[in-house]
C-alpha cells in the first residue's frame, strides 16, 4: 500500500442517531458519495441514506453451502463406492441417504464459515491501521456512544472548507479534519 | 398511561405495554457501555472470582489425573463393560451437548423470531455452549481406547489405504458434532468483535489495548460493515438452527439405529432435541442467577428473562413428557413385542427402577411447578429448579443408556452397571472444567453484547420529526 499523506476526509460528531441519519441523507442528497457512517451498533437507516443497501454476504454463503454440499456427498460417494468399498449389513455400496447427513453438516459448515469469513473479507478486515482512529474523539466514542459521518477526500465535490462549513449546518458536536 | 391491572410507577413496568422492561429505564448509550466493560476493564478482580475460579480448577485438576490415569490403564477403569458398554462417557456426552443446545437456540432461533429480550442473555448462553461442546466432545474421544489414534475417524488420504464407513451413525456424530463446534465459535467470535473494538478503544493499560486490538481485527464501526455483519449474523442464526436440530438428531440416531429395545424408536429424534433445549436453559438459568447478581446486572438480565425462561422450560418439558409418554406407550401396547415389553417393565420396576422414578419426578413432575406466575418469577425458586432439571436430564441418559442394555434378550447374559470412582471423577472434572472456562470468560470478555444492548435502548430509536431539516435539501 502506498504511504498517503494529506487529509483523509472531514469527521462530524454527532450525539443522536437520528442527527446522522439526517446528515447523512442530506450529504447524500447533496453529491457526496465517497463517505461513511460509524454508528456503535447497527443503524440500518445511515446505510440506506448513505446509498448502500446490497450486500454480497448471502451469495458467498449460497456458494460456499453448494461447495461443501457437493465436497462431501462425492467424497462420501468415491470412499465407499471406489476407493474402500465395504459391505455393511449387505447395504449397498451407494447408500445415499445415509451419504446425505455428513453432506448435510458440510453444507451448513462450508456455509457458515463463508458467511463469517466472507463478510470479514468484504469489510477488508483485519486492517491494523486506519486514520480515523487518528482522531481522539473518534476513538473514545465510535464504539461507545457517538455517531459519526465522514465525508472522505477522495470524493470529488470534497473541499476541505466547504466540506466544513457544509457539516457545521448539521449542529455536529464537533467536525474534526482527519489526516492519513 | 398504564394499560393494564399493574401497579403504577413501578420502573421495572413499560408504561404502554405493561410487561416487565428488558432493560431497566433510565440507561444509556454510555452507561451500558461503562456497565459492560468496566466488568471486564477493571484492575480489581474480585477475590470471590479467584475463589471460585481456584475451586474450579481443583476439578480441572481431577480431570487431569482422571484422564491420565485413563490413558495409562485404559477404559477398563470405568464401569464399562458386557452387557453396559455404554456408560458414563455417553451419558456425559450427550447430556453435556444438549445443554449447549440452549446458547444456540437463544443465540439463533429467538434471533431470527426477533426476541429482542435474548440480547443480554446471548453471549453467556452462547460461551455456555462452547464450553459445554468442549466437555462434551471430550467423551467419545477418551472413550474409544486408544485416543491418540481419534483422527482416523475424519477422512483423509493415508498409507494404510482405509478410509471411515459413512453408513455409520457414530461417524455422522464426528461430522455433527464437529461442525457444531465449529459454526458455535465462529457464531461466538463473530458476535465478540464489536464488543472487543469498545474494549480496545476504553481499555487504559498497554496489554489489554493490543490484545483487544489484534481481536477487534480493527473494527471501527462502519454502518457498511454493519450492513454485511447483520447479514452474516442472519445467515449464521440461520444456519445454526437446522444445524442444532440436526446434531441432536444425528445424536439420537447413535441409539435410534440400533435394533435394540429401548433404543430402536422413531420418537428419538424431536424428543431428544425438545430434552435438549429443556436441560440447556436450566444451565442458562443456572449461570444467569448467579451472575446477575454477583455483578449486579438485574438492570439487564430481568425478571422478563428468568421468567421466559421459565416458559420454554415448561413448554420442552411438556414436550420431553410426551416423548416419555409416547415411549410406554410404543413399548407397553403398540409395539406387541415381548422385548419391548419386558424392557419398558425392567425400566420401571427392575433393580434399577429408580432411576426411571426419578427422572419422572425431576423432570415432569416438579417442573409443572412452573404454571404458576409467581414460582417463575421467583429467582430462588427458579434456581433450584434449573438443578432439579439437570439432574433429571441427566438421568434421562443413565435411563436409556444403561436400562436398555443391562438386561438384553437372554437372561443368562444379564448383568449390571456400577460405576467406578474414575467414571464420578470424570464427571465431575468436566463440571469443573466448565466452570473454570466460564470464569475465565466473564473476566476477559464482555459476557452481556454492549452492541445489541444498545439497540434495546430507547435512544436508538431514529425520529423523522426533524424541524432543521425535514426532508433534505435537494
Amino acid at each position: 500500500m502506498p504511504i498517503q499523506e494529506g487529509t483523509y476526509g472531514l469527521l462530524a460528531e454527532f450525539d443522536t442517531p437520528s442527527e446522522l441519519v439526517r446528515a447523512a441523507q442530506s450529504a447524500y442528497d447533496s453529491g457526496y458519495r465517497r463517505m461513511d457512517c460509524y454508528t456503535p451498533y447497527p443503524v440500518e437507516e445511515a446505510a440506506a441514506a448513505i446509498g448502500f443497501h446490497r450486500d454480497n454476504v448471502s451469495l458467498l454463503c449460497l456458494l460456499g453451502g453448494l461447495l461443501g454440499l457437493v465436497a462431501m456427498f462425492s467424497l462420501e460417494t468415491w470412499i465407499s463406492v471406489w476407493a474402500y468399498p465395504l459391505n455393511i449389513a449387505g447395504r449397498p455400496y451407494y447408500s445415499w441417504p445415509a451419504f446425505v447427513v455428513p453432506a448435510y453438516e458440510w453444507t451448513i459448515l462450508f456455509a457458515g464459515l463463508s458467511a463469517a469469513f466472507g463478510m470479514l473479507a468484504l469489510n477488508g478486515l483485519p486492517q491494523v491501521y486506519h486514520p480515523l482512529f487518528n482522531s481522539v474523539n473518534f476513538r473514545n466514542g465510535a464504539t461507545s456512544d457517538k455517531f459519526f459521518l465522514c465525508l472522505e477526500s477522495t470524493d470529488p465535490k470534497f473541499d476541505v472548507a466547504e466540506s466544513r462549513v457544509f457539516l457545521e449546518g448539521f449542529k455536529p458536536v464537533s467536525v474534526v479534519e482527519v489526516e492519513y | 398511561m398504564a394499560t393494564k391491572n399493574q401497579p403504577l410507577n413501578d420502573p421495572m413496568l413499560d408504561p404502554i405495554t405493561g410487561e416487565d422492561r428488558v432493560i431497566a429505564p433510565g440507561h444509556t448509550f454510555k452507561s451500558v457501555t461503562e456497565k459492560i466493560s468496566r466488568i471486564v476493564l477493571t484492575s480489581h478482580t474480585p477475590i470471590g472470582w479467584f475463589g471460585g475460579l481456584l475451586l474450579a480448577g481443583g476439578g480441572v485438576s481431577m480431570l487431569l489425573v482422571a484422564v491420565s490415569w485413563l490413558f495409562l490403564k485404559g477404559v477398563g477403569i470405568w464401569a464399562i463393560t458386557q452387557p453396559v458398554a455404554w456408560g458414563f462417557a455417553i451419558i456425559n456426552f450427550v447430556w453435556w451437548i444438549g445443554i449447549g443446545h440452549a446458547g444456540t437456540l437463544i443465540s439463533a432461533i429467538l434471533l431470527l423470531f426477533k426476541q429482542s429480550w435474548r440480547n443480554s442473555i446471548n453471549r453467556f448462553a452462547e460461551a455456555m455452549t462452547i464450553f459445554a461442546v468442549v466437555c462434551a466432545g471430550m467423551f467419545p474421544l477418551i472413550h474409544v481406547g486408544r485416543p491418540w489414534l481419534g483422527y482416523w475417524l475424519f477422512p483423509y488420504p493415508n498409507s494404510m489405504n482405509v478410509w471411515p464407513q459413512f453408513r455409520s451413525p457414530l461417524l455422522w456424530d464426528v461430522f455433527a458434532v464437529s461442525t457444531y463446534a465449529t459454526i458455535s465459535v465462529v457464531f461466538w467470535y463473530i458476535g465478540l468483535i464489536p464488543d472487543l473494538g469498545t474494549l480496545r478503544d476504553r481499555s487504559q493499560s498497554k496489554i489489554a489495548q493490543f490484545a483487544y486490538g489484534w481481536l477487534a481485527l480493527g473494527w471501527r464501526g462502519s454502518v457498511r460493515h454493519w450492513v454485511r455483519y447483520e447479514t452474516a449474523s442472519l445467515l449464521l442464526a440461520g444456519l445454526a438452527t437446522p444445524l442444532v436440530l440436526s446434531v441432536h438428531t444425528v445424536i439420537s440416531f447413535d441409539f435410534a439405529v440400533a435394533l435394540l429395545p429401548g433404543w430402536h424408536t422413531t420418537i428419538f429424534p424431536p424428543y431428544f432435541v425438545a430434552g435438549a433445549v429443556y436441560s440447556g436453559f436450566a444451565m442458562v438459568i443456572t449461570l444467569a442467577v448467579p451472575i446477575r447478581k454477583f455483578y449486579h446486572l438485574e438492570d439487564v438480565i430481568t425478571i422478563r428473562h428468568i421468567e421466559n425462561m421459565g416458559k420454554v422450560m415448561l413448554t420442552t418439558g411438556l414436550i420431553v413428557a410426551y416423548g416419555y409418554a409416547m415411549e410406554v406407550f410404543m413399548s407397553y401396547w403398540y409395539s406387541a413385542s415381548h422385548w419391548e415389553y419386558f424392557m419398558m417393565w425392567n425400566r420401571m420396576f427392575g433393580p434399577m427402577g429408580w432411576s426411571y422414578w426419578v427422572l419422572v419426578t425431576c423432570n415432569i413432575a416438579l417442573p409443572q411447578l412452573m404454571w404458576f406466575r409467581a414460582f417463575r418469577r421467583n429467582v430462588p425458586l427458579m434456581f433450584i429448579m434449573s438443578f432439579i432439571i439437570n439432574t433429571g436430564m441427566w438421568f434421562e441418559r443413565f435411563v436409556i443408556v444403561v436400562t436398555s442394555l443391562y438386561r438384553d434378550y437372554l437372561p443368562s447374559s444379564w448383568g449390571t452397571y456400577r460405576a467406578t470412582r474414575w467414571d464420578y471423577a470424570t464427571f465431575a472434572g468436566t463440571l469443573g472444567l466448565f466452570t473454570f472456562l466460564f470464569f475465565l470468560f466473564v473476566r476477559f470478555l464482555p459476557m452481556i453484547p454492549m452492541s445489541e444492548l444498545r439497540i434495546l435502548l430507547p435512544q436508538a430509536k431514529i425520529h423523522a420529526e426533524g424541524e432543521p431539516l425535514p426532508e433534505a435539501g435537494d
